[in-house]
């Protein structure tokens, strides 16, 4: 069983890569399940065609912990299992508490069964704190992939993202596997973030491009290989499932300096 | 080498430069000597020190009998804090009868509590305590996780006062806040002068009226000294906070004079009402005989009416005689013993006042959670640096009431007053311990060992967590916060119940009387290999 643990600065793409990936992985006959980490509990969305998973803290909640597994997990395209972990509204509690417990009770429901292929964390934003880092522990993900595109921002999360994944990766086993750029179309894209994954160590693993296919997906709550397998859009993801299945490449990252990172910017940021 | 020295020998080179600065060994004239306090305690040693929480719901807030104090937190917090301190109330009818000190109140946060917010949690537990105990007052105490999660207690204290018409107060005194419970009571303080004291209009009725502030009623000593300022005619208005009620501390402001006990846990309240209200405020110590006495008359000192001195020396000559006989007893039992004490940011300073009562010299001796101004005097405070701990504590500033501030006495005369006694001020422990002696900040169970093995007090009093590790050693330990079960020992019967206690604990004690098996018996046995055999 192959743990993938999905990080990347909000508003990204990292809930519909994971989902097209996943549905990618899928079609190659992978048995798979994927772990929302994120309160808003939109990570299985396409796959389970919509909202219609009731969180495991909510489950929590109002039964308390003596529930069973398919109460809180629902079956959906290619058999993808999907969970959300959920979590409270914006500004109260403790989201990333949420996720530790959410995790704890899934191991304890027995959810990672010896027939998974692969199980995807996709988490909120940047690892903001000890809870966001549940899924990089010991025992759980073993990789990482960070989405990103060339936006300035975007590759300053991937940087401190790839600063807690170094943290993880001397005490426990946790590598990075590479920077799926999720394109919005700036200048010199793809050698950007190819030179900012160089210098982290690692690569992009691939490039998918910018196109409205994936838009018009997700207003039918589904996953572009669902919804329109043929558009070109599509192979894109089945390209990148098929890449992260045959990767090979772990590292572990070497976060650069905001001044390094500032100067990559310089060189590949401006066209002349 | 010397008693200091030996202390601070085992040290690592880092742990020691943090240490050597928080022990001294005092000369002849200790005034140009300084120590470091309220600093950060090194990770790794075991200090007796408690934590904010300790100090706010534990020590200023936990002792007011008709207010319902809900810890805010899982249930550990307000479990070991609930009637471990022997801060004793009775109902009254000041205070509405009512008399919560036996409950412990907590909303007792589970997991799914910290991941969606204790709100709703704290306003039904809110909702319980009012439907159960009808108070006037409730208090919100907040443990660490409420602080992580940013549970907003203040605006649920707001939120409980227009629900249902009472005084609500929320504490944000995380556990984790500060260095000490010295931050704790600050917080107290806070909250204590912003919302409570000045609220009320109920005007004492004797001439001459007092608070005592920082005295908690352990074992009943707020009771003896009560009873003694009542006696000579004084009307204590309110006590902060032991037997004391939010009824009575809303009055506060209208007595004449606040009596100081414990500096270090309510000085803020002390300084700030003689701003706002224009009240003096005196440091007394009820603790012993000797300071007793003094405290009385400086009292009859600061009123200045003939009458009032006929009628303390009356009293004082009366309390004198009756434990005489006792008093006279114990010393012969007592008289040329040593002790060493640690305790709180003023008891260290109180209790070594009543041994001299006795004859037992007090030569090491420490707070947990002092400031420096408790050692060396207020004077000092100008020049104590502000560092991040401290600044992350709310300091208050309050102006004074246009309509309430009343100063007692002119400038000149508070002057005058000020060269007799402790008037707005506080000398600190170290003017009353003598050459040779050793003082120790933020002491540890490591040093206390070594204080037992090597300076050899008779007497060591501190508290539970080190009690039985220094009697087993062979060594008298009583419990200064505690008593360990008895008290009172302010006041005058309060020093003889004191020197009874002593004497008890000195001639009975049992642990030196055992010869434990390893000082009889070797506990490693084996060979010497590499060598001859």
């Amino acid at each position: 069983m192959r743990q993938v643990a999905i990080y990347g600065k909000g508003g990204i793409g990292k809930s519909t890569t994971t989902q097209n990936l996943t549905a990618g992985l899928a079609s190659m006959g992978k048995q798979i399940m994927i772990v929302g980490c994120d309160p808003k509990a939109d990570s299985t969305r396409l796959v389970l065609g919509g909202l219609a998973q009731k969180t495991v803290l909510d489950t929590l909640r109002e039964e308390g912990d003596d529930i069973e597994l398919d109460a809180v997990m629902k079956t959906g395209f290619g058999n993808i299992r999907g969970v959300e972990s959920g979590g409270p509204e914006p500004g109260v509690g403790c989201a990333g508490r949420g996720i530790i417990t959410s995790i704890n009770l899934l191991e304890r429901l027995g959810a990672y069964t010896d027939d998974l292929d692969y199980v995807f964390y996709d988490v909120l934003g940047d690892v903001v704190c000890g809870g966001f880092a549940m899924p990089i522990r010991e025992g759980k993900a073993q990789e990482i992939y960070i989405v990103c595109s060339g936006e300035m921002m975007a590759l300053y999360a991937a940087n401190n993202i790839a600063k807690g994944i170094s943290k993880y990766a001397t005490s426990g086993g946790v590598r990075l596997g590479g920077l799926i750029c999720n394109s919005r179309k700036v200048d010199r894209e793809a050698e950007l973030v190819e030179a900012v994954a160089k210098e982290l160590g690692t690569q992009m693993i691939h490039f998918v491009p910018r196109d409205n296919a994936v838009q018009r997906a997700e207003i039918n709550k589904k996953t572009v290989i669902d919804y329109s397998p043929d558009e070109p859009q599509a192979d894109e993801y089945r390209e990148l499932a098929r890449k992260i299945d045959g990767n090979d490449m772990f590292v572990i990252p070497k976060p650069m300096s905001i001044d390094r990172l500032e100067a990559i910017l310089m060189e590949y940021g401006i066209l002349d | 080498m010397d008693d200091r020295t030996r202390l601070l020998d085992k040290y690592s080179a880092r742990v020691y430069k943090n240490r050597k600065e928080h022990i001294i060994s005092l000369e002849e004239d200790a005034s140009n000597q300084s120590i470091t306090a309220n600093t950060r305690t090194i990770p790794g040693v075991m200090t007796a020190r408690g934590c904010c929480y300790a100090g706010c719901k534990g020590v200023v807030v936990g002792p007011l009998k008709d207010v319902c104090i809900i810890t805010h937190g899982p249930i550990g917090c307000g479990y070991y804090s609930w009637g471990t301190r022997r801060n004793k109330a009775k109902a009254d009818e000041e205070s509405g009868n009512k008399n919560f000190i036996p409950y412990c109140l907590s909303t007792d946060m589970q997991e799914s509590d910290i991941v969606f917010g204790g709100e709703k949690k704290l306003e039904k537990a809110i909702e319980e305590a009012m439907d159960i105990f009808d108070p006037k007052c409730i208090m919100i105490c907040s443990t660490c996780p409420i602080g992580l999660i940013g549970d907003d207690v203040q605006a649920v204290a707001r939120r409980t006062e227009a629900k249902y018409g009472i005084k609500a107060i929320g504490y944000s005194c995380e556990g984790y806040k500060g260095v000490s419970q010295s931050s704790g009571h600050h917080i107290a303080n806070n909250g204590l002068m912003k919302y409570i004291i000045g609220t009320g209009d109920k005007k004492p009725t004797a001439k001459y009226s007092v608070n005592i502030l920082g005295e908690y009623n352990i074992g009943g000593d707020g009771w003896e000294q009560e009873r003694i300022l009542k006696r000579i005619g004084y009307d204590v208005v309110s006590v902060f906070t032991g037997d004391g009620s939010y009824e009575t501390m809303k009055n506060a402001h209208l007595a004449d004079l606040n009596l100081v006990m414990c500096h270090r846990s309510i000085n803020y309240i002390a300084e700030m009402m003689q701003t706002k209200y224009g009240t003096d405020w005196l440091k007394v110590n009820f603790i012993g005989i000797g300071a007793t006495c003094k405290s009385l008359r400086d009292m009859a000192k600061y009123f200045d009416d003939p009458e009032l001195t006929k009628r303390t020396e009356e009293v004082i000559e009366d309390e004198l005689a009756a434990i005489y006989d006792d008093l006279e007893y114990f010393k012969t039992k007592l008289k040329g013993k040593t002790a060493g004490i640690f305790v709180g940011g003023s008891r260290a300073h109180h209790y070594q006042m009543l041994l001299r009562d006795f004859g037992v010299e007090t030569i090491v001796a420490g707070y947990e959670f002092a400031h420096r101004d408790d050692y060396e005097g207020r004077e000092v405070i100008p020049t104590i640096k502000e560092d991040a701990d401290n600044k992350n504590i709310e300091t208050i500033s309050v102006e004074a009431d246009a309509a309430l501030f009343k100063k007692k006495y002119s400038d000149e005369k508070l002057e005058e007053l000020k060269k007799e006694m402790e008037l707005d001020a506080y000398a600190g422990m170290i003017p009353d311990m003598k050459k040779g002696y050793v003082v120790v900040d933020d002491y540890n169970h490591f040093e206390t060992e070594q204080i037992i093995k090597t300076m050899k007090p008779d007497i060591f009093f501190s508290g539970i967590k080190d009690k039985y590790a220094i009697q087993k050693d062979g060594v008298t330990s009583r419990q200064m916060h505690s008593y360990d079960y008895s008290g009172p020992y302010a006041g005058f019967k309060g020093a003889v119940q004191f020197g009874h206690d002593v004497t008890m604990s000195l001639y009975t004690n049992a642990w030196a009387l055992v010869t434990p098996p390893w000082k009889k018996t070797p506990m490693l046995q084996g060979t010497l290999t590499g060598g001859e055999k």
